[in-house]
């Protein structure tokens, strides 16, 4: 063994659990992936590409700023609001390990990279069929350094919330409430879309909305599964919660459906799978199999609610990322507070098994996680709308983002198009064969 | 008899209903069409291949109603119709010969009055 010690600080590394996080990193990347099938399908077919590209720019912009500056305003250091610049542009990050991990720290950040991904494309969610694609480009990297990071930071990264005690698995704070509440303020300063209460705008394809809710289920098992950061007790037990919630979040939802409209309905069943995926975020690695399951019936009601009486309202917050995601990982931050077990998770006791503390660190997280993200996002945008239009023009939303911003259509029919050549320089030459 | 057809906006399509509805305008048909007039071709690009699209999408309302009412279907429809740019469409009015309700056989006038309840 002697002979290992000059490769010490590469030995901590252990296979199985890097293996699972590099899985768990590729689940992740592809929720992203999943959240634009199904935003898109919620949305009206000649805007449905440009929402879905609204989350596919979330992968270029999100990782470059996560690589570039993210990453170590999140993680370097244990500063109370913002981590240093030590990882600037990757600095220090290499195949060691971090301090007590035993994966590669590339692996790491790469883990991390892809929640902020995902949480820049949940909150387009709020502005889409309305908002310029370059106005929402210049906002989303901005939002995920000065919002995004910074709320990581105080869950995940050694700032004040968990300094003062507050559990957040995987990403109740920065994920769930940071764009919850962030798509809130976001539609406030967008405002509506024109039609919005005057038309009914409906979502064009209810089969993504279920294919895309179903494969963010499934990404969710990384997503949750690793936050243990590892193939570790705390992974397995967050993995089966993430089975059991979204469970009894659907089952609820159904019998919400039926005592409410006598129908069953589908986008309802989708919406309830974020919510139970949402619900147990927080909490996936903190709380018995047997709460997760109290959690999935319980947490569905104030979603359900907001998800109800949100549009009688004049607020376009259009695909309900507030009661989705906000209001879900507010719920699942407090619930884990009641019932978490030092038994389940090595690590603390909620208020029915003796520490009234625990709640009152999550209540804190509660509290200021969503008014960070309101606020800061609020300003953001309005500084951005103070130098560039945010909105298309009423023009333009009429005819459609993708015509307007990508030149493309989702359905095109090709009917009466006319192919234009490098020789016909313009001119019309050849008609379109079909 | 006159059979008012407009050929509009698709998302002039709401605001036309809601026109002819105000105008007690009651029977109504419509159907996606695509057309052209003078409006600019949009250029679409997927990957290597440019297109301009020729044709764009509208929507073809028919409304058929007694000569009295022709003037009050043409009104609602280009009113409701109307952006005031290029792309707003027509409205077409031809002579209608016969119409039949079929459920009673009721013809012609008879047949494109509103059954009021």
């Amino acid at each position: 063994m002697g002979a290992l010690t000059g490769i010490a600080p590469l030995a901590q590394i252990d296979t199985g659990d890097t293996a699972w996080m590099l899985a768990s990193t590729a689940l992740v990347l592809m929720m992203t992936i999943a959240l634009g099938v199904f935003y898109s399908g919620l949305v009206r077919a000649k805007n449905s590409l440009n929402t879905f590209m609204m989350c596919i720019s979330a992968l270029a912009i999100g990782g470059i700023t996560w690589a570039l500056l993210g990453y170590s305003l999140a993680f370097d250091g244990d500063g109370a609001i913002v981590g240093g610049l030590g990882h600037f542009a990757l600095n220090g990050v290499g195949l060691e390990p971090r301090a007590g991990e035993t994966i590669p720290h590339l692996v790491f950040f790469a883990f991390q990279g892809t929640f902020c991904i995902l949480t820049v494309a949940l909150v387009s969610g709020a502005v889409v069929e309305r908002m310029r694609f370059g106005a929402w480009m210049v906002f989303a990297a901005l939002w995920s350094v000065l919002v995004y990071a910074v709320l990581a930071h105080w869950a995940f990264g050694g700032g004040w919330l968990a300094a003062q005690g507050t559990l957040d698995f995987a990403g109740g704070v920065p994920v769930e409430m940071g764009s919850g509440f962030a798509a809130l303020a976001a539609a406030l300063v967008v405002g509506a879309r024109k039609d919005y209460g005057r038309q009914a705008l409906l979502p064009h394809n209810t089969v993504y909305v279920l294919l895309g809710a179903g494969l963010l289920w499934f990404g969710w098992f990384g997503f949750n599964g690793g936050s243990g950061l590892g193939a570790n007790e705390a992974s397995v037990l967050a993995f089966v919660n993430t089975i059991l919630t979204p469970a009894c979040a659907l089952f609820t939802w159904f019998v919400l459906d039926l005592i409410r409209g006598r129908k069953v309905t589908a986008v309802g069943a989708a919406t309830s799978i974020i919510v139970g995926c949402v619900l147990i975020t927080p909490a996936g690695g903190f709380i018995s199999p047997g709460w997760a399951m109290v959690l999935g019936v319980l947490g569905t009601f104030p979603c359900y609610a907001v998800f109800v009486l949100r549009p009688r309202t004049r607020v376009d917050e259009t695909l309900d990322v507030l009661a989705a995601h906000g209001i879900a990982g507010f719920t699942g931050i407090l619930f884990l507070g009641l019932v978490a077990q030092i038994g389940w998770n090595g690590v603390a006791d909620g208020m029915l098994y003796g520490d009234a503390g625990q709640f009152w660190s999550q209540a804190v997280a509660a509290a200021t996680a969503p008014a960070y993200a309101f606020i800061a996002t609020f300003i953001l945008l309005k500084v951005i709308g103070a130098l560039m239009p945010l909105r298309a023009s009423e023009h333009d939303e009429a005819v459609g983002m993708d015509v307007v911003y990508h030149g493309e259509e989702a359905y095109p029919s090709g009917e009466g198009a006319i192919l234009v050549t490098p020789e016909s320089d313009g001119e019309i030459l050849v008609a379109n064969p079909e | 008899m006159k059979l008012v057809i407009g050929i509009v906006r698709p998302e002039k399509a709401n605001d036309v209903l809601e026109a002819l509805y105000r105008a007690e305008v009651r029977g109504v048909s419509l159907s996606r069409v695509q057309g052209h007039g003078g409006e600019l071709e949009r250029v679409e690009t997927y990957r290597g291949t440019t297109v301009k699209m020729g044709l764009s999408e509208k929507v073809r309302f028919e409304v058929a109603v007694s000569d009295a009412f022709a003037s009050t279907a043409v009104e609602a429809l280009a009113a409701g119709a109307r952006t005031g740019e290029v792309g707003d469409g027509k409205v077409f009015v031809v002579p209608l010969e016969q119409a039949v309700r079929i459920r009673t056989g009721e013809s012609d006038e008879a047949a494109v009055t509103p059954v009021v309840k």
